[in-house]
């Protein structure tokens, strides 16, 4: 034992020179390329690497119907991977403006390390249509490590015989859901590949949705119902009527021996859970939240320091901060020098110069809120600002 | 030029209050014609602008490595200037301003930048976007109007120390970095102060431009020449990059000159200014207190479009790409409002501004009065001047004022009976 320590002494001593040595070129790097850092340099090169942001870039297009595709990207190296049912936040420049969404991973994960999201163009979506009708392939975009808890669990993987599963989607609350599946059950051109992780697997998917789309995602529902792998319930408000929670168990005759997973608005949700917790039956929901943004003339404007005051629409939300007593910085009070700017967390505001809505919605827009003049701008509905 | 309130003919005379405000409707309207169209192609310029400047740099640095060679120390020191020139006209200058935040990318922002300048970016955007930019011209509130080291209006008192002022300007133009820093600190008027009445917000401001200085000295004069010994480039190096700064400081200063120091251009008075200044007022002061310079695509990439002066004090926050556009709707709407649009090529704007520094060097009227018959009892009067006290210096300089007056009027009379 004592003849082994001082090698791993020397050892030690070896491993601790070369971190000092790379905290010394470090130092150096900072101070040959201040005020910039090093990272901005090799940013220019090498966007993906290890220790950068995370980036992806968009590596293919994938047509699916007249309004989807899947877009495959191939993550930066510090991309930790994700569970089937997990989402990431997407951060990506349309008409120059970033713009942040979050998408389901819709596969994978794969064997060649890529991701993919399927998204569907929304009807006066910014984003959505970008990606699906002018997507920048090979461009680099913006990402945030894989996130979410409506995974299905792990034991599952070792001894999927016998369980019974019911997933219960609305509209885009689908999307996590098709990512489980096309992991149970990938399709190929000869048709749906069966393998051990999902042998024996008893699914039933309930998909509510206003009116029947001509959508991806229902066909690929209705074509693992055609192979079997699946029983799909699909229920349209327009031909059967809105969904009452309490019929699921006549679409659903075995709906307790089965484990819930859902995934849609709040409103659903609420009820299954009610419903759920009534039945003593386990439940695992994911909100997907419609971005409401309800844009008014003046409102309740809340500061990340704790003030809150209701402000009317032709006050400047540095004027409304003041007069609560909130530290705002300030310049010219004009528009003219950008001394005032700080965050929107949440919420609208509208620039009263020229009548400009900016909206902040957490989630969607970026991680830190959106930048704005406290100083030419009035609360336009309920907002958050970060000081 | 004397403020517009006490010249014979003030050049905003013609103008009706109606005639201001629909001056402002209709810069307004120019100003959200660019901000509907802003966009892709926009964020496209300014990354390309961004990523050629930085691979700029990062060339002309290797090269230096190997400055010992004159071929390598020449195009070195060429590169690293352009890249220091453009870092900080085209690019820091302009995202500072907040031009480049509507993309929300937060490492190009308002918020977030850092200039390769010895001043930090706090101290640039109060002194110039908050003082600069709101108060342009005014005298007595933007001290740009000569930094506090130079007169270059006749309504600001003479006094014997400016008989320097175009040697303290070139030295201020080599040194323009270190210029900048200190005044931005109001480095003068606090130094002035006992060190315990010194404002807190002062002492941390110099804390972080020390740092600032320190940090780019290092970086210029220790690092990257340290980088060259293995080529035995060390003094080479450092040479090269203390030139470089030169020229990037000699140019800056050129540039900023020319945006309101040649002559014909207008400054206001303090008291005639009203306290809620409206829009359209607002508008005009920045019309007739700036002036352009015209040139090719390259000089006005070189100047940060700065050379565009006029357009950017009316719209400091739109992207510098845009001026070239709106100019030809700018000057349209000086002619129809018959005001002065001053533009002039590079160097015909050094040279007026120059002249500026020189001519008010001296005492009022003391260049129009003085001619070569006169010129040793003139030369005895302003040393007089010069070592007299304040009384000495007020009746002598009311006795130049009308003497220059009555010149000015016989001449007005010649041409006016030449013209009959």
């Amino acid at each position: 034992m004592s003849s082994f320590s001082p090698l791993l002494q020397s050892a030690g001593r070896r491993r601790t020179t070369w971190s000092e040595v790379r905290t010394r070129l470090e130092k150096v790097a900072n101070a040959a390329v201040t005020p910039l850092m090093p990272a901005d340099y090799l940013d220019l090169f090498h966007p993906l690497r290890s220790g950068a942001p995370l980036r992806g870039r968009i590596v293919e297009l994938v047509p699916e119907t007249k309004d989807a595709a899947t877009i495959v990207l191939k993550p930066g190296s510090d991309w930790a991977g994700h569970v089937p049912g997990q989402y990431l936040r997407i951060g990506i420049d349309v008409d120059g403006v970033r713009q942040w969404r979050a998408y389901s991973l819709t596969h994978g994960p794969r064997a060649d390390g890529l991701i993919s999201i399927t998204v569907k163009a929304v009807p006066g979506g910014k984003v959505s249509n970008h990606l699906v009708h002018s997507c920048p392939v090979g461009s680099v975009v913006h990402l945030e490590q894989a996130t979410g808890e409506f995974v299905l669990p792990e034991t599952l993987t070792s001894d999927p015989a016998g369980t019974k599963l019911l997933f219960v989607t609305a509209g885009s609350g689908v999307t996590p859901v098709i990512g489980m599946l096309r992991n149970l059950f990938p399709v190929a051109d000869e048709g749906v590949v069966h393998l051990d992780r999902s042998r024996g697997l008893d699914i039933t998917v309930v998909h509510v949705a206003p009116t029947r789309p001509d959508s991806i995602f229902l066909r690929d529902l209705e074509a693992l119902d055609a192979s079997g792998s699946i029983r799909l319930v699909a229920r349209y408000d327009d031909q059967h009527g809105l969904l009452d929670v309490a019929e699921l168990a006549t679409l659903v005759p075995d709906l307790a021996e089965r484990t819930t997973y859902a995934c849609g608005p709040g409103g659903l949700l609420d009820a299954l859970d009610a419903h759920h917790a009534e039945a003593g039956l386990d439940l695992f929901t994911e909100q997907f939240r419609p971005a409401l943004v309800a844009v008014g003339d003046g409102g309740e404007v809340s500061f990340t320091s704790g003030a809150s005051v209701t402000a009317d629409g032709a006050t400047t939300l540095l004027d409304a901060g003041e007069s609560a007593g909130v530290l705002m910085p300030s310049g010219c009070r004009m528009g003219v020098c950008f001394g005032c700017v700080v965050p929107l967390r949440e919420g609208s505001v509208r620039d009263l110069r020229n009548g400009e809505i900016t909206t902040a919605v957490p989630g969607e827009t970026a991680p830190e809120g959106v930048p704005i003049q406290t100083c030419i701008s009035a609360a336009a509905g309920p907002c958050h600002i970060g000081c | 030029m004397t403020v517009i309130t006490k010249q014979d003919v003030n050049p905003t005379a013609h103008l009706t209050p109606e005639d201001i405000e629909q001056i402002g409707v209709e810069l307004d309207a120019i100003r959200q014609s660019v901000i509907d169209d802003r966009g892709e192609s926009d964020a496209k310029y300014i990354r390309r602008v961004i990523d050629t400047q930085r691979k700029l740099e990062l060339g002309s640095r290797a090269v230096l490595l190997f400055s010992a060679l004159p071929p390598a120390w020449l195009l070195g020191t060429a590169g690293l200037a352009v890249a220091k020139i453009l870092e900080n006209m085209e690019i820091g200058h302009n995202v500072m301003h907040g031009q480049w935040d509507w993309m929300r990318d937060p490492k190009i922002h308002s918020t977030t930048w850092e200039w390769d300048n010895a001043s930090t970016a706090e101290g640039w955007k109060h002194s110039h976007n908050e003082i600069h930019h709101t108060y342009t011209n005014i005298v007595g509130k933007d001290n740009d109007l000569g930094y506090g080291i130079m007169r270059v209006d006749e309504d600001q008192r003479w006094i014997p120390m400016y008989l320097a002022q175009p040697v303290w300007n070139f030295i201020n133009a080599c040194f323009f970095e270190y210029g900048i820093a200190a005044y931005d600190l109001e480095l003068g008027k606090n130094l002035s102060m006992p060190k315990e009445k010194r404002s807190e917000e002062f002492k941390r401001r110099a804390k972080n431009t020390l740092r600032k200085i320190r940090q780019q000295a290092t970086k210029d004069y220790v690092v990257h020449p340290a980088l060259s010994i293995p080529t035995g480039s060390f003094l080479p190096t450092l040479a090269a990059n203390f030139t470089a700064n030169l020229v990037r400081n000699l140019w800056s200063h050129s540039v900023i000159m020319c945006g309101h120091f040649p002559e014909g251009v207008e400054t206001f008075e303090k008291k005639a200014i009203p306290d809620n200044e409206t829009r359209g007022e607002w508008y005009v002061r920045q019309m007739l207190g700036s002036a352009n310079i015209s040139g090719s695509k390259a000089m006005h990439l070189m100047t940060g479009n700065l050379s565009h002066q006029i357009e950017h004090h009316l719209f400091p926050d739109l992207p510098s790409n845009r001026y070239a556009e709106v100019a030809p709707k700018v000057k349209a709407l000086f002619d129809k409002y018959d005001l002065n649009y001053h533009e002039a090529p590079l160097p015909a704007q050094v040279y007026s501004a120059w002249h500026k520094v020189v001519r008010l060097s001296l005492p009022n009227g003391f260049l129009a009065t003085t001619t070569a018959k006169n010129l040793p009892q003139q030369m005895k009067m302003l040393y007089a001047m010069t070592t007299g006290d304040k009384k000495t210096r007020r009746v002598a300089q009311l006795r130049l004022e009308q003497q220059a007056r009555r010149i000015e009027r016989a001449k007005a009379e010649k041409q006016a009976t030449a013209a009959a």
